[in-house]
């Protein structure tokens, strides 16, 4: 049973090596597991589960408790309208209620033609450039109704060439040349003082000389 | 006179005559590029460092007394000691998982300056015998995520990050990594079982702080990205240049984000405990007044957890013992100002469920407790309030946060302040948090919630019935 | 005085005012709890790790810096502690946390199995209030869910509190239910199409502190106040779990573990708990049958005894044969030998059919308790079978030892196992070639370092450095195809090491109490042999008598007029089914004493003797460890069916000889009397070990001595049989347990997949697996924890029994597997 293609099931394993547990690249895998399909689904979540030495429900438990990992399909553009109390004070209620009206769905549906999924969301870290949401977690600020307009226009026709579809984040990966790395320590194997500590001893030796 | 205001690129930061210590590239539009960053003393302060002996290194954190940014305040130097001697490995874990409403400045230095915190991360690792550092970023912020990734790929391919750093015998990894939305998981315990593969569910400290037992029970250090990025502009100019900034009790400057109704919301690096909140909300060089000249009616001093502070506090000064003397916190320099024209009961509504949102369930006064404020507090904007509600409200309240809960004194009222912090029914301050603006509101707004109860007491709204499901008998 | 002397051995903390000693480390909650202050908890279980996530145990404590509320199932005691579990401050908290937790429970009490036994119910009535101020909607879920065959999950109810899921994972190791989701939506799930199907689900059940969990075998079945109960003693199978055993209206209802610190710490296998089901089912044997016409057919007592001692008078001590007894107390037990060695004269009488160990490998070494396998730092050597699969509450001890308190886990297995995946080194030598792993292992710890049964030296010796501290050896078969010899000498091998104790893993109920009783040939009660005798028998046969294989043989060659099947089933348990068949026909009376029909009953025996059920009789069982143990008697017998003493006491007595027991007590003062190690064993003792059980230690039985045969090689194209059982299999009990009935998987030939390619051969393919003796076909599955030359076939599984495969008299069984 295998969920992801070849690039990412490579990127999967060069993930989990970044960590002292595999378990640790529970959260990464489910992002990029999203980023193929654009939701999480069963098959991905039980491969993760054999990447990570966990159960399928351990993947669960573990992803569910995050709001960004989506376990049905969403629109290829999720538009998520802060609502919090900074956004709240300049209008941010307002311009939800405008976006669902636009599309036609309620906050946490998706169109009928699978393009949009509106959610009402809190702080996104933009609070002085209210009101202002993210589209697939780009941020668009400062947003009047007409902005929304013209930025649904604008997904619609293809001219929205800056935001890639749901499920994909950074747009660079962190890479670490295999030289060029020092080596992921884990707990048990690595019981020894790290040895540029020995400066320490060197200087205190040569105090009391 | 040069016109400091918005720089395009790194929308919402204001570029004005304040200090100059973490936020000295925001004006090139490439400074999160390697070459901006060799170009503007970059990777200075990790050189000295390394000339220096760790044990050295520490004790110049320490002398310079760098409180910590990320909401608790406490000196990164103190918490540094707290390791137990020789259980190594040791580890970094930097919490950039910047989620409090009302802040966003380790957003901006994570994007713009990704070269300064890496260097903050690995002169950490050095003074401390740091084996591994984990980076984690919010979910929600891909461009920090990815210019963390491509300053750590150049850094790595410099020979500033993994092995025999700068052709020394320190060698250390960073690895980047990112959450998935949880706002409890900016909590240090919630952070590390995240990043352990976890749900993000704080656990019980004391007996046990992460510095002692921390990711994979190892001791561990967890530093919140504003404090790391201090610490090249240190290591380059020393501890007493650092002190010459700020007050004696909060040497060094701070971001602050200000948001709401001002004329000019946006992010400054302020003097430490010097700047008073009247100078940010009127200030020329700052928030530049109130839009409209509306009164101002009430603010958030330190992001939603931070009681609620009046036009009474104006004149208090940024400073952390001095705000938490007063009733409220810092925190993480989340400030949210509210004029006359805003609705006590709503906003706190809107704080409320936050806090009922993102709760992680996992002790049962946050998990019931916030929901049910919640839901009491919609019901009195639905018109459907009765009047035992405030009281109802205020007692949920002190079963989540025993006893009397921080708030300003309300001289009106002939009332002292109650100083921070609450105490807690629960493990984590979540739960807690969301007493603050119920407490605050109610006790300098209680007609306005008494305007909008309309229902009397003894008249059943909406009655909660038991299941109608048919039990199955299997 | 040194400094140890002079710290002080306890903490002294005041509790109330008054000032208590608390042992260093230990919880608040439990100290409290040990100086009556019972604190009320939720989340907080003494057998599993303390979460903290109720917040029901808050408590005023003040360490010198104030009093502050603080999660008492968290904090360890600290001298000078100041604690009030009855301030203001800690009576509002915890009223608090009681609302919270009842805002959003259903008010279905009298619906709810939990009601009338239920923490939340009891405490919401002692101290709750007396309305709610709650006048929302609660939270709604699909009424209760089945979450796997025997579990149903109303998350309504649940409160979150971590017991069930904290025990999936952390206990049993089967992280198959979590909670999901967040906040106030936070629930307990299990992944889509992927049910509980733990072998240990029903202790989830037994600790969920409201009604959320309920298990299938006693929804809506009775009210807690309906109940009667009683301690006992679980007989499925050799562990001796203590339970409490629950009936109403004369019928055993439900089965709860109980916390004994030396056996299972309340924890039962789904086997042991939910296997009284058997008990109450139809096929019950109510009264004896008799074979007439080729079909058996109802009869009374009279007849029956009549015709069992027709066929038992003046026959040839030699030509009579017992087959089994492991399923009776050790009261029966003595009965049943007094019988045969005392009065019929015969010693061919064995409580094991062949799938079990030599008298000398189980008696005849140092022993050693569960507790003494789970010393913290010490090292497990398993040489058997997988615990988890047949000893699933002692799986659950080896497992905690393991994983939290550093107990080394080394495994000389054919194949992989339930602790596999926490074993500190996983040797799976060639079938038949353990001796030769263990004696390698032996050398390796003095330095001698060799490859052995196909496993590397490096990894042997890795395995020897890593024994620390007290050694266990837990032996027993995991594979009848292989035979006993390879155990033994792999068991001689160990004894070298210094200081090591074993513990038997024989699977079935009371088989070591079978020994200790006598049951098994040139064996007498009290783990003595033939020669030293015995003061209560008129008689006792002086020559060694036959063993289950040896008298299916002697059958099979029309050499024994009578057969009794004490509770056994040879074609279904004994390795060798063809030898079981010929046997069985060959004999000349079948007489067996049962419970259930079983395969053999129902093809063989002439005459069957109906005996009461464990819960139905008064007396003792004996553990793996020699623990002695209660069973109380809780209803009363199917029918007409008789305690098995009784019906050995009646053939005695129609034999013309008086065994001279009147009682189960009475038999348990004979056995004091006659057998030296049961010597110290009265009435009073056994009282007073209600919950933990009386340790019988001692023994008369010499070391065994090694076999000296050598495994043969096998060729390239066969592939060495391992046959190894599972939890849950044909087995007669198992089968007539309706809620179990359906767990047992189908019959699977599994190799590793590196072998399939060499046999042209995959997963899922149906395939004809061939022995010298036999053949049965099956689909392949693939397992890399099955060793490259090997073919695992589960013994008595449903469909296909790889005991039509082996040989009993060659040491090993090789097997060709084709496409069919």
């Amino acid at each position: 049973m295998s969920y992801f293609n070849a690039d990412n099931l490579e990127t999967a394993h060069e993930i989990i090596s970044r960590y002292p547990r595999k378990k640790s690249a529970l959260i990464p895998l489910l992002h990029l597991a999203q980023e193929q399909e654009g939701w999480v689904t069963d098959d991905a979540m039980r491969q993760i589960a054999e990447l990570t030495d966990t159960t399928p429900a351990e993947v669960k438990g573990t992803g569910s408790f995050y709001e960004m990992f989506k376990f049905h399909p969403v629109g290829t553009y999720m538009i998520n309208v802060c609502t919090n109390l900074a956004c709240q004070l300049l209008g941010g209620e307002e311009l939800l209620a405008h976006a669902e009206e636009t599309l036609g769905i309620k906050a946490g549906g998706t169109t009928a033609d699978g393009m949009f999924t509106i959610e009402d969301v809190e702080c996104i870290a933009a609070c002085t450039e209210a009101p202002c949401l993210q589209v697939n977690y780009r941020y668009k600020l400062r947003l009047t109704t007409d902005d929304l307009d013209q930025l649904i226009d604008d997904i619609r026709n293809g001219r929205a060439t800056d935001i890639p579809e749901h499920g994909t984040l950074g747009l660079v990966r962190q890479h670490v040349p295999a030289d060029a790395g020092a080596g992921i320590v884990a707990p048990e194997q690595a019981t020894e003082r790290p040895v540029w500590l020995a400066r320490n001893d060197a200087v205190a030796e040569g105090g009391e000389g | 006179m040069p016109t400091y205001d918005y720089v395009p690129h790194a929308p919402g930061y204001v570029d004005n005559d304040g200090p100059k210590i973490v936020t000295s590239r925001f004006v090139h539009e490439d400074s999160h590029t390697l070459e901006r960053y060799e170009a503007t003393n970059g990777y200075e302060g990790l050189h000295r460092a390394l000339d220096r002996t760790p044990a050295d290194v520490h004790e110049e954190v320490r002398d310079a007394v760098v409180l910590g940014r990320g909401g608790a305040g406490f000196p990164a130097g103190v918490k540094w000691g707290f390791m137990p001697p020789g259980k190594f490995p040791y580890y970094l874990v930097v919490n950039g998982d910047e989620s409090e409403p009302g802040t966003y400045k380790d957003r901006l230095l994570m994007e713009r300056d990704p070269h300064q915190l890496i260097e903050g991360c690995l002169i950490t690792c050095y003074a401390l015998g740091l084996s591994q550092c984990f980076l984690y970023v919010r979910g929600e912020m891909p461009a920090a995520q990815e210019n963390l990734a491509q300053a750590l790929n150049e850094a790595y391919a410099k020979g500033y990050v993994g092995k025999n750093i700068m052709g020394t015998e320190f060698s250390v990894d960073i690895t980047l990594t990112w959450g998935a939305g949880a706002y409890i998981v900016g909590e240090e315990t919630a952070l590390i079982e995240s990043l352990e593969g976890n749900r993000g569910m704080p656990r019980l400290k004391p007996p046990f702080f992460p510095a002692a037992i921390g990711l994979y029970g190892q001791p561990t250090i967890v530093n919140n990205v504003e404090t790391l990025s201090n610490l090249p502009w240190l290591l380059v100019n020393g501890s007493e240049q650092y002190k010459a900034h700020g007050s004696e009790a909060s040497p060094g400057s701070r971001m602050v984000t200000v948001s709401g109704h001002v004329n000019r919301p946006g992010v400054f690096e302020i003097e430490q405990g010097v700047t008073t909140f009247r100078d940010l909300f009127y200030g020329d060089n700052f928030c530049r007044g109130i839009r409209n000249d509306n009164e101002l009616k009430m603010f958030v001093p330190g992001g939603g957890s931070a009681p609620w502070f009046f036009p009474e506090q104006l004149d208090l000064p940024l400073e952390g013992r001095t705000v938490g003397a007063e009733g409220s916190m810092l925190g993480s320099g989340a400030i949210m100002v509210m004029d006359e024209t805003t609705d006590a009961v709503k906003a706190a509504l809107r704080l409320v469920r936050f806090y009922a949102r993102e709760s992680c369930g996992k002790c049962t006064p946050c998990r019931e407790g916030t929901t049910w404020e919640e839901r009491i507090l919609q019901r009195i904007l639905d018109g459907e309030g009765r009047p035992s509600d405030i009281d109802k409200l205020l007692d949920i309240a002190d079963n989540i946060s025993p006893g009397p809960y921080p708030v300003a004194a309300d001289p009106s009222q002939g009332l002292a302040a109650v100083p921070f912090p609450p105490k807690q029914t629960t493990i984590c301050p979540l739960g807690p948090s969301s007493v603050a603006p119920i407490t605050s509101t109610i006790r300098r707004f209680r007609h306005e919630y008494e305007a909008k109860i309309t229902k009397r007491d003894s008249i059943p709204v909406m009655a909660a019935p038991m299941s109608s499901d048919p039990v199955e008998v299997g | 005085m040194t400094a140890v002397e002079n710290e002080k051995s306890t903490v002294t903390v005041t509790l109330n005012g008054v000032e208590i000693e608390a042992n260093p480390g230990e919880l608040l909650i439990d100290a409290a709890e040990r100086h009556g202050t019972y604190i009320p908890r939720f989340c907080y279980h003494s057998r599993m790790k303390p979460v903290g996530m109720c917040r029901m145990c808050l408590v005023e404590v003040d360490s010198g810096r104030g009093p502050a509320l603080q999660p008492s199932c968290m904090i360890p005691v600290g001298e000078g502690m100041t604690v009030d579990t009855e301030s203001e401050a800690t009576k509002k908290a915890q009223d608090g946390v009681l609302e919270f937790l009842l805002i959003n429970h259903p008010l279905d009490c009298p619906v709810c199995d939990k009601g009338g036994e239920c923490p939340l119910q009891d405490q919401t009535v002692a101290f709750g209030p007396g309305e709610s101020r709650f006048v929302e909607e609660k939270r709604h879920y699909e009424k209760p869910i089945p979450i796997s065959d025997t579990v149903y999950l109303d998350r309504e109810r649940c409160i979150l509190c971590d017991r069930c899921t904290r025990f999936a994972d952390d206990v049993a190791g089967d992280t198959l239910i979590h909670f999901m989701d967040r906040g106030n939506s936070t629930q307990v799930n299990t992944f889509p199409d992927e049910p509980f199907a733990s072998y240990f689900s029903g202790n989830t059940v037994q600790i969920c502190p409201v009604g959320a969990l309920t298990a299938k075998p006693y929804r809506f079945k009775a009210r807690p106040w309906d109940l009667e109960e009683t301690i006992s003693t679980a007989w499925i199978d050799s562990v001796g779990s203590r339970v409490t055993v629950q009936s109403s209206r004369n019928q055993v209802l439900r089965l709860l573990g109980v916390d004994a610190d030396s056996v299972n710490w309340g924890w039962l296998s789904d086997k042991e708990r939910f296997g009284f089901e058997a008990l109450n089912s139809e096929d019950r044997l109510t009264a004896p049958m008799v074979r007439v016409d080729g079909r058996l057919e109802s009869t009374g007592w009279a007849p029956a005894l009549a015709a069992a001692t027709d066929a038992l008078r003046d026959v040839d001590p030699a030509r009579i044969g017992v087959i089994g007894g492991a399923r009776l107390t050790n009261e029966s037990q003595y009965a049943w030998t007094k019988l045969a060695k005392g009065v019929l004269g015969t010693d061919n009488v064995d409580a094991q059919l062949g799938d079990g160990l030599p008298v000398e490998a189980v008696l005849g070494l140092p022993r050693a308790t569960i507790n003494q396998a789970c010393t913290p730092g010490g090292t497990v050597i398993l040489v058997g079978p997988d615990p988890k699969e047949d000893l699933g509450a002692l799986f659950l001890r080896l497992r905690h030892a393991v994983v939290n308190d550093g107990t080394t886990l080394i495994e000389l297995t054919p194949t992989r196992t339930g602790l596999s995946t926490i074993a500190g080194h996983s040797l799976h030598p060639k079938p038949g070639e353990v001796d030769l792993l263990a004696a390698a292992l032996v050398d390796a710890v003095s330095g001698d370092a060799r490859d052995a049964a196909g496993v590397p030296a490096d990894a042997i010796a890795a395995a020897a450095a890593a024994i620390s501290g007290p050694v266990t050896v837990v032996l027993g078969r995991a594979s009848i195809a292989e035979s006993a010899a390879i155990t033994v000498d792999a068991a001689i091998a160990l004894s070298q090491l210094e200081g090591v104790g074993f513990l038997s893993a024989l699977r079935r109920g009371n088989v070591h109490g079978a020994l200790d009783m006598g049951m098994a040939p040139g064996l007498l009660p009290g783990r003595v042999p033939l020669s030293t005798g015995c003061d209560a028998f008129d008689q006792v046969p002086t020559e060694t008598g036959m063993d289950t294989i040896a008298m299916l043989e002697a059958a099979a060659a029309g050499d024994l007029d009578v057969l009794v099947l004490l509770g056994s089933d040879p074609l279904s348990d004994a390795p060798d089914a063809d030898l079981a068949e010929r046997g069985l026909a060959g004999a000349g009376t079948v007489i067996a004493v049962e419970m259930l029909p079983n395969a053999s009953t129902l093809t063989h025996a002439d005459l069957v003797l109906a005996a009461a059920a464990p819960t139905e009789v008064e007396g003792t069982f004996t553990n793996l460890e020699g623990r002695m143990s209660v069973a109380e008697q809780k209803v009363t017998p199917s029918g007409t069916s008789r305690a098995d003493w009784m019906i050995a006491a009646e053939l005695a007595l129609r034999l013309g000889a008086d065994l001279g027991v009147e009682s189960p007590e009475s038999i348990r003062a004979e056995i004091a009397a006659v057998s030296p190690v049961h010597a110290e064993l009265t009435e009073a003792a056994l009282a007073d070990g209600r919950v933990e059980g009386v340790l019988i230690s001692g023994s008369s039985i010499q070391a065994p001595t090694a076999s000296g045969s050598s495994t043969p090689a096998n060729d390239a194209y066969s592939l060495r049989l391992v046959a190894a059982r599972r939890m849950y299999d044909n087995g007669t009990m198992l089968q007539a347990s309706a809620s179990s009935a359906g767990l047992a998987a189908s019959v699977k030939v599994t190799l590793n997949p590196a072998d399939f390619e060499k046999l042209g051969l995959d997963a899922g393919t149906v395939v004809k697996v061939i022995s010298g003796r036999g053949e049965l076909m099956a689909p392949l599955a693939a397992d890399f924890g099955v060793p490259t030359g090997s073919a695992m076939i589960p013994a008595n599984a449903p469909g296909s029994n790889a005991n039509t495969l082996i040989d009993a008299s060659a040491s090993v069984t090789d097997v060709r597997v084709e496409r069919a």
